[in-house]
């Protein structure tokens, strides 16, 4: 058994960093990537793509990623663990091995986690006394029931390790947590048991460290943004894992940002609830037992890291249709560029009322203003230009196009002064909402399949 | 004497839904009892005024010399329903940051 293992952050999201994952494998050494690709409302837009071609469904952006990283993971057994595969991981897979068997790799072994994907058996579940309401709200699943897009299972840390036990050099997953794919290579290295609660709530907290890629290394800091140094190289974090459960945060040497306390600190607080219960299929993770010191340089240590049993439930993240959005933007100059803009919004709003559109929200912000702290924000005495956006929705295609018909106009038939009109009329785009939930464990049952080259 | 959180705090934020969430870490070890007296959950409720709609909930993490607010209904209903520019509340931290409290002067040195 090794006595510490080297694991890798290669994207916090999909669309990270393209030169991030070749860093990792390539500036130091590690033992395994892993590479999160799955925001909330992306199985929605992999079922899609899914259903109109049964070969697609998965990050595209996985593939050309991999075929950078894997010569170099094959000569310095560097293990690829990704929940890339969305809505589709076997052609996920399919398309890695394509590529490995181009490049003449053998003996290369995928492990591919199944069983996230309940969209087809919703009426099953049903049947069987399983409601799946929204759990944040109580609401009943029956008033979503035929707009629902996709439902999905969050699969923890086990089935990965699996895939591991069964040798896989690569394992790609449907709905997993992006904490489970750092915690697996743990479990396996170490043979931590599945009710070591302490040491997977250890190892919970180093992959929701990881899971947002740079943000954990310099990314987005705050405390004091100007002493980052070198963002544009910066490196992706690395958790080095003990067997006892203790984790140092570092990233490679030669590269840009920093590890230190504050950053470490920053991305922990990151996305967090009531932080004595963050909770994950493995384990109930205690954020307020977190001690953490400054080892040396880039190097942080975390350690005594309590957690609690597993609950008995799965969360399950569906989908639905619930309309659609358009925003739209006019740049206004001075003189009086704010009073301009203001005075064009209402007269778009007059022209809207006019048009006896069913627009359930229009909403109006002043870029370079109060976009973002609104009523908080201090205004200037003098505003040079500003950017008026105004975003509308309806449950209605039609309205919500009509209302993108009706900005453009406003050059010629408003205030004056307008510009920054290039990009053309705002396209309606889908609302596409969230619903969580949550199923027995009992209910659904991971797999693993092993695909070969 | 009356100081804004940025001179004594840094922080970050993020969205669960139309939930936002604002970590708030005290920038020296001292500075965290004064934190945790001053900026409660109805102080920053009130900072928030017309942004955040529902209520505000605070968590302490003083091992972390942290705390955690949780803002409901902050996100003009979040994700892809959300129309606002900053739909993920990646910028409440900062606004956060510009609250002002009121302090006894010997309970900081900055």
């Amino acid at each position: 058994m090794k006595e510490k293992i080297r694991i890798a952050s290669g994207q916090g999201f999909w669309g990270d960093l393209q030169t991030a994952p070749l860093d990792q494998v390539s500036k130091g050494p590690i033992d395994y990537i892993v590479m999160d690709f799955l925001a909330e409302v992306t199985m929605s837009i992999l079922q899609k793509q899914k259903k109109r071609n049964p070969e697609l469904g998965y990050a595209k952006d996985l593939i050309p990623l991999t075929e950078q990283i894997l010569p170099i993971c094959v000569a310095k057994d560097i293990k690829i663990i990704t929940n890339g595969g969305g809505a589709n991981p076997q052609a996920c897979s399919e398309a890695i091995l394509k590529y490995a068997q181009k490049r003449g790799i053998k003996g290369l072994k995928i492990g591919i986690v199944h069983g996230d994907d309940i969209l087809d058996k919703m009426g099953e579940l049903r049947g069987r006394g399983i409601n799946l309401n929204n759990m944040d709200t109580g609401e009943s699943i029956e008033t979503i029931g035929h707009k629902i897009l996709s439902a999905n299972v969050y699969f923890g840390a086990a089935p990965i390790v699996e895939a591991l036990l069964q040798g896989a050099h690569i394992v790609i997953t449907g709905r997993t947590t992006d904490t489970g794919l750092t915690l697996a290579p743990m479990m396996y290295e170490f043979g931590w048991s599945e009710n070591d609660w302490d040491k997977l709530a250890s190892g919970t907290i180093a992959g929701h460290i990881l899971e947002c890629g740079g943000q954990a290394s310099g990314g987005n800091f705050s405390a004091d943004w100007r002493s980052v140094p070198d963002l544009a190289h910066i490196g992706f974090p690395i958790a080095e894992a003990y067997s006892n459960g203790d984790i140092v945060i570092t990233k490679h040497d030669q590269s840009g940002g920093m590890v230190t306390v504050q950053t470490v600190k920053e991305q922990l607080l990151y996305e967090i609830g009531d932080p004595t219960r963050y909770v994950t299929p493995d384990v109930i993770a205690d954020f307020t037992t977190i001690n953490l010191e400054q080892e040396s340089k880039d190097r942080v240590r975390m350690f005594g890291v309590k957690g609690k049993p597993a609950t008995e439930t799965y969360k399950v993240s569906m989908s639905y249709h619930e309309g659609y959005t358009a925003v739209g933007t006019l740049t206004f100059a001075w003189p009086d560029a704010l009073e301009k803009a203001r005075h064009a919004d209402e007269v778009l709003r007059t022209r809207l009322r006019d048009a006896g559109l069913h627009l359930e929200a229009i909403h109006t912000e002043f870029l370079g203003l109060n976009s973002c702290h609104g009523p908080i924000a201090e205004m200037p005495n003098v505003v040079n230009e500003v950017v008026l956006r105004v975003g509308a929705r309806s449950k209605s295609h039609a309205d919500v196009e009509r209302f993108g018909k009706e900005i453009a106009p406003l050059i010629l038939t408003g205030p004056p002064g307008v510009t920054g009109f290039a990009g053309g009329r705002p396209k309606p785009s889908e609302v596409v909402s969230y619903w969580p939930a949550l199923i027995p464990k009992s209910a659904v049952t991971p797999s693993v399949v092993i695909q070969q080259v | 004497m009356r100081i804004q959180l940025r001179q004594i705090c840094h922080a970050r934020s993020g969205d669960k839904g139309d939930t936002a969430n604002v970590g708030l870490i005290a920038l020296k070890e001292e500075y965290y009892p004064v934190i945790r007296k001053y900026v409660t959950a109805d102080r920053v409720k009130e900072h928030f005024g017309g942004i955040v709609a529902g209520r505000v909930e605070r968590y302490e993490l003083p091992n972390l010399c942290a705390l955690n607010f949780l803002l409901h209904q902050a996100l003009g209903g979040g994700g892809t329903k959300s129309l606002k520019n900053d739909a993920q509340g990646k910028t409440l931290s900062a606004a956060l940051l510009r609250m002002e409290i009121d302090i006894i002067e010997e309970e900081v040195t900055i």
